[in-house]
Parts: C-alpha cells; sequence; structure tokens
C-alpha cells in the first residue's frame, strides 16, 4: 500500500523540522554541550511539584471542566491583570491548554478558512508556520532584521497586509533571538490592526524572562486591541514546568468559546495534576522565579560579552533565554557552523534557518545552562572561530 | 533579606564579580559591602557544606534537649553562653516548647560525647535535666539536601 499518497495533501506540503534533523546529529552524543535546549535547566521548584504530588495522593485523578479549574482560571485571572494589566473573566475568558502550543493551534483552526492569511514575524518558533498550514491558512512570514533588534516594525508589518489577512501572530520576548516590542512599535502594530480590522494571537510565553529596565507590554493593554487580541500565555517558561504541558489563552467569550469547542472533542481538558500544580505556580508567583530570573540575567549578560569580545557579533536580546549571534562573516551556512562546531568542540548550537530563512546566518544558542557549561562553551566557541 | 547576603548564603564562593553580575551592580560595591558585614558581625565567617556521610570522618553528632532553671536579671542567656562555649558544642540555640535550649555537640565518638553530657553538661548549676538524642543520618542542613544527586537529562535539542 502506498501510504504516502494516502496522507493529507497539507501535511505533504510541510517540511521537516530543522530543529528535528539537527537533534538527530547530536543525540546518541554523551559528550556534548548544548545550547540547543528550549526550555530551562532548573527543574521546577520544589512547591510546585509537591502540591502536583498532594493532588496526586488526594485522588485527583479526574477530567476537570473543559476550560479548567475554575479556581486555577480566576487565579489566572488575577494574575493576568496584575502583571499584563489587563482584565478577563475568569467564567468566560480564560481557556486552560495543554501548553502555549495547543492553544495556538485552536486559536488558528478556529479562525482560519482555506485562504486566510496569517502575518508572524520570522525568526520565529518552529510551530508557527506548520500550524498555520495544517489549519489550512496561509503562512506569510515578515522577516526582521538583527539592525531592528529582531522587533517587528510597523511599516513591514503594513506591507504584508493585503485584503486576505486575518490574523497577525506576535511572540515577544521572541524564541530564538529574544527579541523584544517596544511600546511604540506595538502601537504601530495595534494601529494597523485596528485599521484593517484584523486579529492578534500574541505568544507571550516569556514575558517574565525580561531583563532590563522597561517593563513588558502586552499588546492587549493597546486601545482597541484587548477585542482582537488573543493573549497566550502559560507555565513552561518563567516557572520551568515544561513537562507539565500546561498554558492558556485569554480573549473575548466568543473567541473563548469557538477555541473551546474545538479543545472540548479534541483534548476535553489539560491534566488535573498540571492545573493543581500550576496553581501553586500562582500562589507562589515572582518569588518563585525571580531567582532563576536573576541567573539568566548573568548567563546573557555573560555570553553576549564573550562572543562579542571573540568577534562574534551579538546583539543585546531583551528577554527570554537565548542569544542569536551573526556568524556570517565566517562565510558558512548556519547549518555547516553548527555542524562544525559540533564536530571540532562538541557544541551544539541550533542553526538559525531552522527559526525561518531570515534565519541564515546566525545561530540560537540558549542560556538555559549551567554557568560552568556557558564558559566551557564559549571557550570551545572562540577555539572554533580561530580554525576558520 | 538583602540580597546579596541571601547569594552568599547559598554560595560564599562565588566570585565578586559573579555577584556583581546576578545583582547588576558592580565588582567594587559587592566587594565593600561584603567588608562592611565583616567588619560590623552581621557576616561571621564561611563554611563549607559537607556531607557527613562523605567525608571520611567518623564523628558523631548529638542534638541535646537541655532544661535550665532560668536567673532573676538574665533569664538564660549566663547559662547559654557558659555551654555554648564549650567547643564540643556546633550549635546552641535558645527553644520555646517543653525544653530551654537545643545543644548540638560534636565528638570523635558515643563515649566521648556521654562523657561531655555527663561531665560538663549536666553537672553545671542550673541545668535541670538533659535528654540526648544522636544523629542517624542527614537529609538536608542550611538548605543541602545530601544523598541526591541524580540528574534528569533533558532533551539535547528541543524547540
Amino acid at each position: 500500500m502506498d501510504i504516502q499518497s494516502k496522507l493529507a495533501g497539507h501535511l505533504q506540503a510541510i517540511p521537516r523540522s530543522g530543529i528535528r534533523d539537527f537533534f538527530e546529529l547530536v543525540i546518541g552524543r554523551d559528550d556534548v554541550i548544548s545550547l540547543g535546549v528550549g526550555e530551562p535547566d532548573f527543574a521546577t521548584p520544589w512547591s510546585i511539584r509537591e502540591a502536583a504530588i498532594y493532588s496526586l495522593e488526594k485522588g485527583e485523578t479526574s477530567y476537570t471542566s473543559n476550560l479548567g479549574l475554575l479556581t486555577l482560571r480566576k487565579k489566572i485571572s488575577e494574575y493576568v491583570d496584575d502583571f499584563f494589566h489587563v482584565s478577563y473573566d475568569a467564567g468566560s475568558e480564560v481557556l486552560i491548554t495543554v501548553g502555549v502550543s495547543e492553544a495556538l493551534d485552536l486559536a488558528l483552526r478556529a479562525l482560519l478558512n482555506p485562504g486566510d492569511e496569517v502575518i508572524y514575524h520570522e525568526p520565529c518558533y518552529v510551530s508557527y508556520s506548520p500550524s498555520i498550514v495544517m489549519a489550512h491558512g496561509v503562512a506569510v512570514p515578515v522577516p526582521t532584521t538583527k539592525e531592528d533588534g529582531f522587533s517587528l516594525k510597523p511599516a513591514a508589518l503594513a506591507a504584508a497586509i493585503t485584503d486576505k489577512t486575518k490574523i497577525v501572530m506576535l511572540n515577544f520576548p521572541t524564541n530564538p533571538t529574544g527579541a523584544v516590542a517596544s511600546r511604540e512599535d506595538l502601537e504601530g502594530i495595534a494601529k494597523l490592526c485596528v485599521e484593517h480590522d484584523l486579529i492578534v494571537l500574541s505568544d507571550e510565553i516569556y514575558s517574565e524572562l525580561r531583563y532590563d529596565e522597561d517593563e513588558h507590554v502586552s499588546i492587549a493593554t493597546l486601545p482597541g486591541m484587548r477585542e482582537r487580541t488573543i493573549l497566550l500565555h502559560g507555565f513552561s517558561k518563567a516557572f520551568a514546568m515544561t513537562g507539565f504541558r500546561l498554558g492558556y489563552a485569554c480573549a473575548p467569550p466568543e473567541l473563548i468559546e469557538a477555541m473551546m469547542k474545538i479543545h472540548q472533542y479534541g483534548i476535553l481538558c489539560a491534566p488535573i495534576t498540571s492545573q493543581a500544580a500550576a496553581l501553586e505556580a500562582l500562589s507562589g508567583g515572582r518569588a518563585l522565579y525571580e531567582p532563576m530570573k536573576n541567573e539568566y540575567r548573568q548567563r546573557r549578560d555573560f555570553l553576549v560579552e564573550r562572543l562579542n569580545g571573540m568577534g562574534i557579533d551579538c546583539h543585546l536580546p531583551g528577554g527570554a533565554f537565548y542569544v542569536f549571534p551573526d556568524i556570517r562573516k565566517f562565510g558558512l551556512s548556519s547549518k555547516n557552523f553548527a555542524m562544525g562546531l559540533l564536530e571540532a568542540e562538541q557544541v551544539a548550537a541550533v542553526p538559525g534557518d531552522a527559526f525561518g530563512p531570515c534565519g541564515e546566518g546566525f545561530l540560537r544558542c540558549c542560556y538555559a545552562t549551567g554557568m560552568a557549561d556557558l564558559k566551557e562553551a564559549m571557550n570551545a566557541m572562540e577555539r572554533y572561530i580561530g580554525t576558520l | 533579606m538583602n540580597q546579596l547576603l541571601d547569594l552568599l548564603k547559598r554560595n560564599a564562593r562565588k566570585s565578586n564579580a559573579d555577584l556583581a553580575g546576578q545583582l547588576s551592580s558592580t565588582e567594587e560595591a559587592v566587594a565593600a559591602q561584603i567588608s562592611a558585614w565583616e567588619e560590623d558581625g552581621t557576616i561571621r565567617g564561611y563554611q563549607a557544606m559537607v556531607d557527613p556521610a562523605l567525608d571520611g570522618g567518623e564523628n558523631v553528632t548529638a542534638f541535646i534537649e537541655v532544661r535550665l532553671t532560668p536567673e532573676r536579671g538574665g533569664g538564660f542567656d549566663r547559662l547559654a553562653r557558659r555551654i555554648a562555649r564549650f567547643e564540643q558544642v556546633t550549635s546552641c540555640y535558645l527553644i520555646s516548647g517543653g525544653y530551654d535550649l537545643l545543644v548540638m555537640v560534636e565528638g570523635k565518638d558515643l563515649l566521648a560525647v556521654a562523657g561531655f553530657v555527663s561531665e560538663k553538661l549536666s553537672t553545671i548549676e542550673g541545668v535541670v535535666s538533659t535528654a540526648t538524642h544522636f544523629r542517624l543520618k542527614s537529609y538536608k542542613e542550611n538548605g543541602f539536601m545530601f544523598g541526591e544527586d541524580h540528574e534528569v537529562s533533558r532533551l539535547p535539542v528541543t524547540p
């Protein structure tokens, strides 16, 4: 039987993930210092893990409401109000999902008709384009540049808008560049979205991890935006809870209702144990992630200083836990540079083109790795570029 | 608590440069602050946290509950200090509840500790009674867990 011919056409159009290719090169080698991970190197704070255990001990092993535990949605509503400065009704405007990834998928599937265009900024998280295609939309990437700090400029967005555009996806701070958007840029973007009557999917999963003075601004707080924004957030990054797979969407009731329709048949509800853990995370709040954040800040400063010091041009990213150095001057493709580094020095960093064509010439180095390994990795990098 | 103190309590061997980096401060400011604390006694000293199961020594540790007769004009202070000064005593706390002092004592073996208790501690005028508990195993001390070294591995490359 020719299985290939049976597969859905739009799925075949999605290429293999560049991350996956690289993963296969690295897996099985045990001497590698990896800057290739996209998750915290800290274990989930004990109070959160303990809350999950306690919930299991009590026998909380059932389904929850499709939307998620009301107690957790109330806590989320309070947290979002306090942190992002935008209010959502816990009863009808919050949906708890299996990570932000599910929320993103739900939003796209709830909104897109075949042929609808979705604009997003590249380099970006690897799932954006495939998720759009799987929802039968048309992916419209807008390249961003190092010179603009990888922020999305309103003019670049304006140039990409057509009469088929339905959604703009934003992710600040950005995986893989660590970029943040200024209030000014966000205001320009918001204005365009109102003008063209667009929906905004704002993936703000890294918003707690910002290292400089400027406060995180959610586009949902800007004039005319709350009604058209789906704010996506979760617990994975700030609270080091990637394996719990817990995220949420906040949006007006009609949007949440539409997303819930898909969620209830596909997933039913997010795991109750993870929801119990998340409740504890929000009770602990800032005090739980602040020590990790301080550590990340120090590592970021170290990496940027070391990279620039050895002559690799690297902008200072404002958030997340990635630096995105520019390796174009060495005349190698991202992939060849990364493979060479892996072969010669057993250091793994992900080629920038895995995050979109405009990431070519860059490397994603994650600093959710202990300082000793980062120091060793930077020494290795310096030796490696000396041989080029 | 001051953030710098908090960091030092967790790892006193971090370099001033690292500490400064973590606090968005300068190396000089960190050094000056630490010196000031050493000077005014806020920082009493620095120690390694050693796992007693692995240090190769055979010392025994006992926790001794001591009941005292308080004194007019000083409460427990004079007696507590007198007990704390013994070099065998590693820690000494005034405690609320069923007894007064919790005294941690270290000795080279059981006999040494027993000798200290019967010869020194219980003979002090004002010591009403003692109850000695020997440590069998340490699980955590001053924030450090012992005997738990399994590392959870992450996938080497993830999105």
